[in-house]
């Protein structure tokens, strides 16, 4: 017995995972106390995004109930706190309904498709100094695949659901997944250049001001590129329910509905837990290191509410303004940051590569007024383009070939 | 500038999120209810019922059953009809409030409560017995005149049959009951005149 990580390990940076192992290894063999720190470690994970997940859902619809002047849920627990277990409840006791002609196995495979890429997801992120499960040196590129997964799933859920609401919904959500991963992942180049890693533990600790300053546009491109691919209003036409009933997940029911709710609710912590890594400084805050969890807990939240706000505001977006929004405005602005922050990055670092506080701050001056000029320019574009043409000052046009009959 | 109108908007809702709500939970919080407010009970002063049935009459919807039969003391006491049902099946009740308007005696009164949902079409009814026991929080609809009592249907106590009515009691119960009896009747004299009749004419007719 008395198995401890050795110093080489891979997974020796992670300080729960060697804790635990270290502390199982006292009674039990090596390859044992190794599934079992595992294991450990796991299990906190899925159930910190299921916690989330409810925590959120409790969230949202207390936040929105109160931009809408309403209470929100209040009924069970103090001020509604335990709503989400009661929804699991009924959720788990409801009928769990396949449709006859639905592709039964993919059906099947859609919930855990779409609660998997989440939990994926938090491996990598740090909650605190050296707690990531995995801290990857491809960080980020293994959160832009992972997250890529969701597309598959939803497409599979429409497919499978022999429903036209789902397939219609799918066929939606895939377009605006594929459409708006583009510019996610061009506004993440700039954080990594200046990161000079793709670790997400290095991209914090590179963060001697907080990105959100030093890189603007790509924070604006990420966030409304990820509340996109969340599906959230409004963004969400993946799932409209004033036109498509529920939009991919319409055939879903009981504890499968439960599980892709649970994901997409537990998807927006992760997202604002990403936001918060690559963005605002991670886990660093005003007092103390040991209190890392807590100022990235309150960051989540922060961001978490402005998802909220958001959703709260803005109505859905129209199709073709969707897409002309992620391909002339956020692109173009994602690119132009790139360059920018290219150029930027080879004339500020010294000889061995490494950018100062003070470069950072001459970074923050420029791209905050590119951001600005950015914004003006792509924004005039994008509205004179996705303007009815009547409003634009036009005459309505109709397409050749129809003729117009004078009624009596 | 491009993005202003979303900033704004933003506001917008940011502003409404430091209102107070507009829901009242209601089975703990209650809105005031005005006092001529017509509920689904009603109040009726059986001192007061002379068994005529013109809220019968009257009631649209036929919803109202009285059955009377002769009082044993009618001679001596010139006294009314003794009821024997009287039925307000509120299923049907759309509150116009007729009944009330169409009695004589002030008898009838709409009611102030509104909870009356039940699980079956035959609990609806209204019996004899439960209006007998109802407590006696008349609406000021039709009777404002009891608002100037300083009464208030959903707070102030129960109101007595003498309280109520357009005219005093006495003139009811000398006049409009048929009583061609001398002497001035007590008000003690004809509370109950289902089970104390004999006493009452007794006292009265000795007057």
């Amino acid at each position: 017995m008395n198995c401890v990580l050795e110093p080489g390990n891979i997974l020796y940076d992670t300080v729960l995972f060697r804790e635990v192992y270290n502390f199982v290894g006292q009674v039990l063999p090596c390859w044992l106390s190794w599934l079992a720190a595992g294991f450990v470690i796991i299990f906190l994970l899925v159930n910190a995004v299921l916690l989330g997940a409810a925590v959120f859902s409790w969230l949202e619809r207390r936040l929105i109930g109160k931009f809408q002047n309403r209470l929100g849920p209040n009924r069970w627990g103090p001020f509604g706190m335990f709503q989400p277990i009661a929804d699991l409840v009924k959720l788990l006791f409801k009928e769990d309904l396949t449709p006859g002609t639905a592709d039964r196995w993919v059906f099947l495979a859609v919930p855990i498709m779409m609660v998997a890429p989440v939990m994926l997801t938090l491996a990598v992120v740090p909650f605190a100094k050296d707690t990531a499960l995995a801290n990857l040196n491809v960080g980020v590129l293994y959160i832009l695949a992972v997250t890529s997964i969701t597309s598959i799933a939803i497409f599979m859920a429409g497919w499978s659901s022999n429903n036209r609401f789902a397939l219609f919904g799918a066929a939606r959500g895939v377009a605006v997944l594929i459409s708006y991963e583009v510019p996610v992942v061009v506004s993440l180049l700039g954080v990594v250049m200046i990161a000079g890693s793709m670790s997400l533990a290095d991209v914090v600790s590179a963060q001697m001001l907080p990105f959100i300053i030093v890189q603007p546009l790509a924070f604006f491109v990420f966030v409304a590129g990820t509340a996109a691919e969340l599906n959230r209003t409004p963004f969400d036409m993946a799932e409209a329910e004033s036109e498509l009933i529920a939009g991919y997940h319409t055939e879903y029911s009981g504890i499968k509905f439960a599980m892709i709710q649970a994901a997409e609710f537990g998807g927006v912590m992760v997202a604002s837990g990403v936001i918060t890594t690559l963005f605002l400084s991670g886990w660093e805050g005003p007092v103390d290191r040991w209190l890392g969890w807590l100022w990235f807990l309150l960051k989540v939240m922060a961001v978490a509410m402005v998802f909220i706000w958001v959703r709260a505001t803005f109505p859905r977006l129209r199709i073709d303004q969707l897409l002309a929004f992620a391909w002339k405005f956020l692109l173009p602005a994602s690119l132009i940051n790139l360059l920018a922050t290219s150029l930027e990055v080879y004339f500020l670092r010294d000889d061995a590569g490494v950018l100062t506080r003070g470069d950072l701050g001459i970074m923050t001056g420029i791209n905050l007024a590119l951001f600005v000029v950015c914004i003006f320019i792509f924004g005039n574009l994008v509205r004179d383009k996705v303007r009815p043409v009547a409003a634009r000052g036009g005459a309505p046009t109709l397409p050749p070939g129809i003729t117009v009959v004078e009624a009596d | 500038m491009y993005g202003l109108a979303m900033v704004k908007g933003l506001m917008v809702t940011l502003k409404n999120l430091t209102k107070k709500p507009f829901t009242v939970q209601y089975p703990e919080e209650r809105l005031k209810q005005h006092p001529r407010f017509r509920g689904e009970e009603f109040v009726w002063y059986e001192e007061r019922c002379t068994g005529c049935a013109s809220c019968a009459k009257y009631c649209p919807l036929g919803i109202i059953k009285i059955v009377t039969s002769p009082s044993e003391t009618a001679v001596p006491q010139g006294d009314k009809y003794r009821l024997e049902v009287f039925d307000i099946s509120i299923n049907r009740c759309m509150f116009c409030g007729l009944c009330v308007e169409a009695c004589p005696y002030d008898a009838l009164f709409m009611g102030s409560g509104f909870e009356q949902g039940r699980y079956s079409r035959q609990d609806m009814v209204i019996s004899i017995d439960e209006l007998r026991q109802a407590d006696k929080h008349p609406s000021t609809f039709f009777r404002p005149q009891l608002e100037s009592q300083e009464y208030d249907p959903r707070a102030g106590k129960p109101l007595d049959w003498r309280q109520v009515g357009r005219e005093s009691w006495q003139w009811h119960q000398r006049e409009k009951a048929g009583m061609r009896i001398g002497g001035r009747p007590s008000p003690e004299d004809n509370r109950d005149s289902s089970d104390g009749a004999g006493s009452s004419s007794g006292s009265a007719a000795g007057n």
